[in-house]
């Protein structure tokens, strides 16, 4: 059918996404994919050596190391005092050969004791690495959290990564693009991590396969940068490609005056360009979910996938698959609340930023932990642990039985090295309850910081509501 | 890296027929022990395929260690094949123990990208096809130029996207494609700097 005249004169209205994507386009591939702009890579010590050596190896040279960083947060020791020695067997030549190849490659390596070090996801943002606009990459699957910043962040593996060092580019096909629009008001007690949780727990741990994610609606305009970022972190547990979020006046108050960030004439010139990134109000998504923000409640994970979450006065659904209810020690139709727990970690790239610390302490001041219960937490970056010390934060967390730690990924995943006990039940802020995801048999529970508070409190699985 | 060129595949499908299988499980984190992207496979599904963490005695109830399947060079997977942490040594270990390509419904995004550049063809078709070939229990020939896995006189037709198929059936290196590009990126660079200046990182940071 031919289209009127005058339609090939207006502007198709477009999607963010579409103007995320098209703004990096070098070229067009022969089979229909592209060639895409890559602005940042970012690199950590578990992956960032193999990549570097492979580049090396192959005689290959970073093409821009201004726009390559690199941190040490996946395997390094979180317990104080710590060197360049982990509880990982054989964890110290990770750390020593990432050194050796970033600073032979001559990019930026945020090294164990750096007062910048921290969670990649974390510390990119405070240094306004990720910029609102930018596509940025990273061999780590969480590298979607960036997209906060409305930007097109994603994970990738180690070849990939080596391709866009040497090429400052990707050859990728473009995926659809989704909106999932929250609408309404949280409620009290309830959080990004929950929105993020029953957004999973509805539409599956494949529900965005083959989309690009674009969080709206008022509740989403309603979080701060920190909580943004949790909503986003988890895009990949939604098997999405990436999520992000339009920018807005908190992002460019959050980025002003940030290491990397624009400055100056610079700055006035980037903030008007990123003024334009959102998407036309008549845009058209391949697909489009809407969630009434009103209606969640704190989430828990029963089984082994995210997609294993209910609300936390929920029961185990009756259909409930038996693998998972196995591996959990759970039976369908019991319910979560009162399930007694071994351990308890607040931390990871999802929430272990000031305000999830924050928000937790102040469940926590003048409280003390339920006995027998091991409790850790790990700030995101050296720069929250200071912060929050600053304000006393850590004061709150020791007094109350919480370990105290360095930043870094730490327990969110077990490498081999520190764990916790052999088929502990633990209650997590992590973003995967994977088997054996943190340690031997351990039994993952992934919550909000309040719910994880609540529980340590308890004992037992418990709702945050209750102490508000 | 060349992969070794994939053009058509005849072999007896290992089936794992789970949703959700995650790169945790393809190789735990304890079992990635060296900074290099060889010495995976024995640490390959460790957590199911051996009867302790971190031991070495197998398992007798995992299929990986059923002697019916001991030369299969294809999994038959369940959907949301690959997903969670984007490690590339779920693909290296994969390939190192000798497996070739993964049927499954669907696939987590990361690990398609990672089968790509290592030769593994990740074909996706639906979940009925999947249960057939596992009900028939015997080999299977994929052909990667008609897009065609078959069983006997059944077949089934897989999409996959061009470029994607050229580079596994030549075993072309990716960088090298787009290195060849140099001038175009060059250009578009050159260009874009003077949209957005603030993206070209120099020595004032």
């Amino acid at each position: 059918m031919l289209m009127p005249k005058w339609r090939l004169l207006l502007p198709e209205p477009s999607t963010l996404f579409d103007s995320l994507w098209d703004s990096h386009v070098i070229s067009t591939l022969p089979g229909g994919g592209a060639l895409l702009a890559i602005d940042r890579v970012f690199l950590h010590e578990r992956t960032g050596a193999s990549a570097l050596n492979a580049l090396a190896e192959a005689g290959r040279a970073v093409a821009d190391p201004a726009r390559v960083f690199a941190v040490t947060d996946h395997i390094v020791d979180t317990r104080p005092g710590r060197t360049d020695q982990t509880l990982m067997p054989g964890g110290q030549a990770f750390i020593t050969e990432t050194r050796t190849a970033a600073n032979a490659a001559g990019i930026t390596l945020f090294d164990v004791d750096d007062p910048d070090q921290g969670i990649v996801h974390v510390i990119s943002p405070e240094m306004g690495i990720v910029l609102p606009g930018c596509t940025l990459v990273a061999p780590d699957s969480h590298t979607c959290t960036q997209g906060a910043f409305g930007a097109l962040a994603w994970g990738i593996g180690s070849s990939e990564a080596e391709h866009a060092m040497a090429t400052g580019t990707l050859r990728l096909n473009k995926p659809k693009s989704m909106r999932v629009r929250f609408s309404g008001t949280l409620s009290k007690g309830v959080t990004p991590k929950d929105m993020i949780m029953t957004l999973i727990a509805r539409h599956g741990a494949a529900g965005g396969k083959g989309h690009a994610v674009e969080f709206a609606g008022e509740a989403v305009r309603a979080l701060d940068m920190e909580g943004r970022m949790t909503l986003c972190n988890m895009t990949t547990e939604f098997s999405a490609m990436s999520g992000f979020v339009a920018p807005d006046a908190k992002t460019f108050a959050y980025l002003e005056d940030r290491r990397y960030a624009p400055k100056g004439s610079d700055w006035k010139q980037a903030v008007e360009h990123w003024k334009k990134l959102t998407s036309d109000t008549n845009a058209v998504f391949d697909a489009e979910i809407g969630v009434d923000a009103s209606d969640i409640t704190p989430m828990v994970s029963w089984g082994t996938s995210p997609e294993h979450s209910i609300g936390i006065n929920r029961s185990i659904p009756n259909d409930a698959s038996q693998q998972p209810l196995d591996y959990m020690a759970l039976q369908k139709g019991q319910s979560l609340a009162g399930t007694p727990i071994d351990a308890a970690f607040i931390g990871s790239c999802t929430n272990s930023r000031l305000s999830d610390l924050r928000r937790a302490s102040a469940l926590l001041k003048g409280k003390k932990i339920a006995n027998q219960i091991k409790a850790i937490c790990v700030p995101g970056s050296s720069r929250v642990k200071r912060e929050a010390e600053a304000e006393g934060i850590d004061t709150i967390f020791r007094d109350a039985g919480f370990e105290w730690r360095e930043s870094g990924c730490s327990m969110c995943f077990y490498a081999g090295g520190e764990s916790f006990a052999a088929g502990a039940r633990v209650i997590s802020t992590t973003n995967r309850n994977f088997e054996s995801r943190q340690g031997p048999g351990v039994k993952t529970h992934i919550a909000s910081p309040e719910t994880v508070v609540a529980s340590a409190l308890a004992g037992m699985v418990a709702d945050p509501r209750e102490l508000l | 890296m060349m992969a070794e060129p994939f053009t058509t595949l005849t072999s007896l499908p290992m089936p794992l027929i789970r949703n959700n299988i995650d790169t945790d499980q393809i190789i735990p984190s304890r079992e990635m022990k060296s900074t290099g992207k060889t010495g995976l496979a024995d640490g390959l599904f460790a957590g199911w395929r051996y009867d302790t963490i971190g031991g070495r005695n197998s398992n007798p109830d995992f299929v990986l260690n059923n002697l019916r399947y001991a030369d299969s060079q294809i999994i038959l997977g369940g959907s949301n094949f690959g997903c969670g942490s984007s490690r590339e040594h779920a693909v290296w270990a994969l390939a190192e123990y000798g497996f070739r390509a993964v049927i499954a419904p669907s696939f987590a995004p990361i690990f398609v990208g990672n089968c790509f550049r290592n030769g593994i063809l990740p074909a996706v078709i639906d979940p009925a096809a999947i249960a057939t070939i596992e009900k028939a229990d015997c080999a299977i020939t994929i052909n990667l130029s008609d897009q065609k896995i078959s069983l006997d006189r059944q077949s089934w037709f897989f999409s996959i996207d061009d470029e994607a198929k050229a580079m596994l059936l030549e075993g072309l290196d990716a960088i090298d494609l787009s290195l060849k590009m140099a001038e175009d990126i060059a250009s578009w660079q050159k260009a874009d700097r003077a949209k957005r200046p603030w993206i070209y990182l120099g020595a004032n940071q």
